[in-house]
């Protein structure tokens, strides 16, 4: 019979209070799991999001650069103010600004010159926000965002349809007023290919755009970002739907590139844009009338990045931000201290609960001198009944530490759709945060230079190690529990056998 | 089998006091030898049991069992002797109540070098008329069910000593016989010395050797002599 068997037999035996210390060790595991997890996994995201494709956002002045990303990159907080679209086509090509006219099929898009900042740009893609459909937001982009865009460099991933193909920027079924849906608003508004949806202005309880609605050409794959929160909706419908064009001084002009108004909307009597039928009666609105919250850019490489953003910033028209320095921005100085306050806490309920199976056991060891005495009695040497009652911690560490670890990751599975709302963030119910084995241990240095002598030897590199952070917990749960034994352990060490198989049981 | 030469115990009361318990000039057992051990309460029966088991250790003399003195040797060395060579019967039979008769049995067996032998252990119960017990707690079982697990539970190792410390005082006169003849036949055919302890007449009377710890324990002779 094994010394684990004995010691389960002796919980059984005080089956009530080992369930009660049990417990106490699951819910301060509870705590220690869901915080891990929901920090680490939210903080994963972001961090694996912020591999995003581009590596610059620019928007308006108003409001600051973290709000700037959170808006565009995790649609997150209000979009504050736009900027014009004639800035936007400073990071353009003639060639680019005139292809996109054509496709657009306008006389007139601008003046066709090189931008000011093309030459530092890869790529530039104009996104507006402001509506909404249901409580998902609506982005209005350009066919760009998903035509081929590898959103994660590291590992080459591109966006790919669960369903259907990218908006066009015209198309001749439905005009200026296609839209490609994410993952999640396809499962949650149970859209398909060809469903018609309509967004409200400025708010999920916001006035409907009833002007046209926009026909789902395309639904995401599901990329566990925001993404799949997003509806993308062609940029040119975007901007023709009502409270979107920008106002601009009366032009004498303006009668010949308003949207013609259909004949029989005319004999009804209405005069409005929302008796238009047909998609392709819509014009697109001119430059002056454009505006657009966010570009999201792509730098020629990383040495024009900084100066690049210094010029942005130095003009008043608007700001440049860079994402993944605003997002680690973020965890430094606000979510770390926080996480770490929070890990404090739990931590200390964890030492709690030990110092409950100390006291729990401790308290049972007067009633277990007499039976500590007989298995000493029949041969157990001290060793083994001092190890007899540190497995006896271990096992209740472990036992409330796995009901701990199921009950946090149900937390987690209940909460992942409060924290989806909240963060854009997917977090599955066994999803597990990692920590980097090399910065954990401070060597990440070290390893690089190894790997710097293997590559000039030819050899492999050693790659990083990655564990959950859960898997600390075991080790630390049975540290735990071997402190907290320890005491008991030493009175059961201690026990005089005559005296107590003289006493009565 | 069993040899005690000028062996001395004392106990240190908690007012300082040293009081004496044992002052044995000798007493040995032999080899597949069965003896009773009276004596009144208190006079150091259960004292002298837990010498011979190596649970307590002499202050003086040399307790030689199966050719070991274990007076003379470590602590965790008397443990391991005691679980290959000694077998205790206890008065309150002191069964672990979380576990199972056949647990009982194989518990004594977890302890010593090589002894592990679950079969055993349900051959001794299936012997003490338990094998329809072997599950069973030692809650759910009579008294008499429960010293007799008490029973193969002490002779699951294969002792070559086996002590009884009134086996049958808290057992009703039905089962008393009944206890006893088992130890001894067990013994006997296994070849297993007894020193059994026993305040009853009836019981030290079917022995051939009785032994009072009165006459051979010098501390009581000196506390007969004394004025009271």
């Amino acid at each position: 019979m094994s010394k684990w068997k004995i010691a389960w037999r002796s919980i059984q035996q005080r089956g009530l209070a080992s369930s009660l210390t049990a417990l106490s060790m699951a819910l301060g595991v509870m705590l220690v799991v869901a915080v891990i997890s929901i920090h680490g996994l939210v903080e994963q995201s972001f961090r694996n999001n912020s591999s995003l494709g581009y590596n610059m956002i620019v928007g308006a002045t108003k409001g600051g650069r973290l709000q700037l990303v959170l808006n565009t990159v995790y649609y997150l907080s209000q979009p504050v103010e736009n900027i014009p679209y004639s800035y936007y086509q400073e990071f353009l090509g003639a060639e680019e600004i005139d292809a996109y006219r054509q496709a657009v099929r306008m006389e007139e898009l601008g003046e066709p010159r090189d931008g000011k900042f093309r030459l530092f740009t890869r790529f530039a893609i104009p996104v507006c926000m402001g509506d909404y459909f249901g409580h998902f937001r609506v982005i209005g982009t350009t066919p760009q965002l998903f035509d081929g865009f590898v959103y994660d460099l590291a590992n080459g991933k591109k966006y790919e349809f669960a369903a259907g193909r990218n908006f066009e920027t015209y198309s001749e079924e439905n005009g200026y007023f296609e839209t490609v849906v994410g993952a999640t608003v396809a499962r949650e508004k149970q859209l398909e290919v060809g469903s018609k949806i309509s967004a409200t202005h400025g708010d999920p309880e916001g006035e409907l755009h009833d002007e046209h609605p926009f026909t789902v050409a395309g639904i995401l794959r599901s990329t566990g970002t925001p993404m799949d929160r997003g509806v993308f909706v062609n940029i040119e419908g975007f901007y023709l739907m009502d409270g979107h064009a920008k106002p601009v001084s009366p032009d004498p002009r303006e009668a010949l590139v308003r949207p013609p108004i259909p004949m029989s909307a005319m004999l009804g009597g209405q005069t409005e844009r929302s008796a238009i039928d047909t998609p392709q009666a819509f014009q697109p609105l001119k430059v002056p009338e454009r505006e657009v919250t966010a570009i999201l850019i792509k730098t020629v490489n990383q040495v024009v990045t900084p100066g690049l953003m210094n010029t942005i910033n130095e003009g008043n028209v608007a700001q440049a931000a860079l994402p993944v320095a605003e997002i680690y921005g973020l965890f430094t100085t606000i979510v770390g201290p926080v996480k770490q306050v929070l890990l404090t806490l739990t931590i200390m309920i964890c030492i709690v609960s030990g110092v409950s199976i100390l006291v729990s056991i401790y308290n049972s060891m007067s009633d277990r001198q007499h039976e500590i005495a007989v298995m000493r009695a029949l041969g157990a040497g001290r060793g083994t009944v001092m190890t007899v009652v540190l497995f006896e911690a271990i096992l209740l560490s472990m036992g409330g530490g796995v009901i701990g670890f199921l009950a946090g990751h149900s937390l987690i599975g209940l909460a992942g759709p409060m924290i989806e709302s909240k963060t854009g963030v997917t977090i599955g119910f066994f999803d597990f945060p990692s920590i980097d084995v090399n910065e954990f241990m401070n060597v990440t240095s070290l390893m690089n230079a190894v790997n710097t002598v293997r590559g000039g030897m030819g050899w492999e590199p050693i790659q990083r190690l990655a564990v959950p952070t859960e898997l600390w917990l075991i080790p630390g749960l049975v540290l735990l529990a071997v402190l907290v034994g320890l005491l008991p352990a030493l009175a059961a060490y201690r026990t005089d056998v005559s005296r107590a198989l003289s006493a009565n049981p | 089998m069993l040899r005690l030469n000028d062996v001395k115990k004392s106990y240190l009361e908690p007012n300082g006091n040293v009081l004496p318990v044992l002052d044995i000039s000798t007493f040995s057992v032999a080899p597949s030898e069965q003896m009773v051990l009276t004596g009144r309460s208190g006079c150091g029966k259960s004292t002298l049991l837990h010498v011979i088991a190596g649970i307590s250790r002499v202050d003086e003399g040399s307790v030689e069992v199966d050719g070991i003195d274990i007076a003379g040797v470590s602590e965790s060395v008397r443990d391991r002797f005691r679980a290959d060579t000694i077998g205790y019967v206890f008065q309150t039979f002191n069964l672990l109540p979380a576990f199972t008769a056949l647990e009982n049995v194989t518990l004594g067996m977890t302890f010593a070098r090589g002894r592990y032998d679950p079969s055993r252990a349900r051959q001794l119960l299936e012997r003490v008329g338990l094998s329809h017990r072997l599950g069973h707690r030692p809650a759910t079982m009579s008294v008499g069910e429960q010293q007799r697990v008490a029973v193969a539970r002490a002779l699951a190792n294969r002792p070559k000593l086996l002590l009884a410390d009134e086996p049958t005082a808290n057992v009703d006169p039905g089962n008393q016989q009944q206890i006893v003849e088992l130890i001894r036949e067990t013994c006997e055919e296994e070849k297993i010395s007894l020193v059994l302890v026993t305040h009853t007449p009836e019981v030290a009377e079917q022995f051939d050797r009785i032994v009072s710890l009165e006459e051979i324990n010098q501390v009581n002779a000196l506390a007969e002599q004394s004025p009271s």
